[in-house]
């Protein structure tokens, strides 16, 4: 009878741990709301109404909430994600687009695209830190896994603005190719890799000495080289393979991350932009903004398994476990 | 039925080696698909994708898109060919000889059939390797999937080629065959081209196209390859195989080839 209990009791764990699936939370620009996809039966289950276009989203490390920069709306929205509800909104300054959280949960960097400026908000307080002046059209933005460096793109001024987050300076700015739409560390934060979108381009940075170690560039067989426009980067786990959006090429292009050696280009929806793995690591979802639907790369056989419909311009994706 | 397994055999045997003699027709029937698969979609250049449609789950290169319609091509040649050398065996007379088996001549007739069909699948699955290693890759159970919708198909089409012989008086009209038959059950059909982007073009070109058997023979492939099953197509095909193979039975006169010459 205790054995039968004990069998019962693992059946019924294994089958709750099972029916747990990972979700997707993808921001669709002209439609002004959130897609919910269960990530298990690749489906839309729910779609929520947010402020005006959204873009960039994330997650505090707890996966509890979800930050939404509402660009139209001048503000981030914070959504408790059990819940489903905005819960508060924060002053992000004008026209927030891209922005990224600091290890320590609480400083949320944002890009300020119409005012050429960087704000530091502690999500906790709701004060805002600092505002610090960056080049023009700021866009990109990531802090380094360590917590010292938050990175700033502009897309006018084609540099990469480094922000020393110890006292919310700018310390110095590195040349890259033309528009930087993005950057993204490494796991272990010592290398920073920045596309760019009109060049064509990724380079990559050596973060202690701040120089560029490689310029990447990708050819597509049958695809005009003026429509490889890089935007979106995301980096496995253990290092091994990098991804980059390769936006109206239609393709997302996947390099040995060490050697930079590319190994296959893959076929995605219209015009990909970003791209957010699964807990596991196991997939790769993309937004493709024309064609409103969210691509789903399987990392081991890199294949495209699916295209899911969301809404308008899909724009930012994250996942939660 | 041990004579029937002996007569059918017999037939499927003299069908492989009449395929193992003429290798170039093996090659003819490999390098028709191939050319389209590497040079008119080469030259087509869908390398942003065609829109998603059913089997289909995501974007799909043009290349990706075609090769069902062109293994069914495979049977479309195959099926008018076989029919070809019904008409060779009528005035060679060797189809007299096949006929005074005492079976029944519609097991006679289905022997060739599936005999036909058979060497056909074998091409087909060539094709499908060479296209593997070009880049187009369906599920691995997909290939396997397809096995009995391309049975099928060999059969309708190899039907409808014997069907079509038996209304032909001699080998020279064959070429008729090429122009009124073969070209446009494939052009219009769904092997090239999805039947949406016919509708765009025209819409009397889209009825066509979506009445054409060889469209519905295409989509049951296509379908299985991705593991899906279309019962539209299905229903369809069998339909049509069970009738093209009644009516080529009732209207099978061996006598043709032998009556003309006596006249």
């Amino acid at each position: 009878m205790r054995i039968a209990l004990l069998a019962l009791g693992i059946g019924l764990t294994l089958a709750s741990t099972a029916s747990k699936a990972a979700t997707a939370y993808v921001s669709n620009e002209k439609d002004d709301s959130i897609s919910v996809i269960n990530l298990d039966s690749l489906e839309i289950t729910d779609t929520l109404a947010v402020g005006m276009r959204p873009r960039g989203l994330l997650l505090s490390s707890d996966h509890k909430l979800l930050y939404i920069c509402a660009s139209d709306s001048d503000r981030v929205q914070v959504m408790d994600l059990a819940s489903r509800k905005i819960v508060k909104e924060l002053p992000s300054g004008a026209d927030p687009e891209q922005f990224a959280l600091h290890p320590n949960d609480r400083w949320l960097y944002i890009s300020n695209e119409d005012d050429a400026l960087a704000t530091v908000v502690d999500t906790q307080t709701d004060e805002v830190l600092a505002q610090i002046d960056v080049g023009v059209e700021p866009e990109g933005m990531a802090v380094s896994p360590d917590g010292k460096w938050a990175v700033n793109t502009s897309e006018t001024t084609n540099m990469l603005h480094w922000i020393d987050t110890s006292t919310q300076q700018l310390v110095d700015n590195t040349l890259v190719d033309q528009r930087p739409r993005f950057v993204e560390f490494d796991p272990d934060g010592t290398r920073l890799w920045a596309s760019a979108e009109i060049g064509g381009t990724v380079t990559v940075i050596d973060v202690a000495s701040r120089q560029v170690l490689k310029t990447l560039s990708f050819q597509i067989k049958g695809v005009h080289p003026d429509k490889v426009q890089p935007v979106g980067v995301r980096l496995s786990a253990d290092g091994k393979l990098a991804f980059v959006a390769l936006g109206p090429a239609n393709h997302v292009a996947v390099l040995d991350a060490k050697t930079y050696e590319i190994l296959d280009y893959l076929l995605v929806g219209r015009r990909v932009w970003h791209m957010a793995f699964t807990p596991d690591q196991k997939r790769l979802l993309t937004t493709n903004g024309v064609s409103g639907d969210v691509s789903v790369i399987d990392v081991d056989s890199l294949k495209v398994s699916k295209s899911i419909k969301v809404g308008r311009y899909p724009w930012g994706v994250v996942v939660t476990p | 039925m041990n004579i029937y397994w002996h007569c059918l055999a017999g037939i499927v045997q003299r069908e492989w080696l009449r395929f193992v003699l003429q290798r170039s027709r093996f090659f003819s029937a490999l390098v028709r698909p191939l050319l389209w698969l590497l040079v008119f979609a080469a030259g087509f250049r869908a390398a942003l994708g065609i829109a998603i449609i059913a089997p289909y789950d995501t974007y799909i290169t043009y290349e990706t898109y075609i090769v069902p319609g062109l293994a069914c091509m495979i049977l479309l040649f195959n099926g008018m060919q076989g029919s070809l050398s019904m008409v060779y065996d009528r005035e060679m007379g060797s189809m007299r000889v096949l006929l005074t088996s005492p079976l029944p001549r519609a097991f006679l007739l289905a022997s060739k059939l599936l005999a036909i069909a058979l060497i056909s699948l074998l091409q087909v699955y060539a094709f499908l390797a060479i296209a593997w290693f070009y880049g187009v890759q369906p599920p691995a159970w997909g290939l396997l999937a397809a096995l009995p919708a391309l049975l099928l198909v060999a059969l309708l089409l190899s039907a409808l080629g014997l069907l079509l012989s038996n209304g032909i008086r001699q080998l020279e009209n064959f070429a008729g065959v090429m122009n009124f038959v073969i070209f446009p059950l494939f052009f219009l059909s769904s092997a090239l081209y999805p039947l949406w982007k016919m509708r765009e073009a025209s819409e009397w070109l889209y009825w066509l196209c979506a009445l054409n058997p060889f469209s519905h023979a295409v989509e049951l492939v296509r379908f299985a390859l991705y593991q899906r099953l279309s019962l539209s197509a299905l229903l369809i095909c069998l339909g049509l195989t069970g009738l093209f193979a009644v009516l080529a039975v009732v209207t099978f006169n061996p006598q043709h080839a032998a009556l003309r010459r006596a006249g």
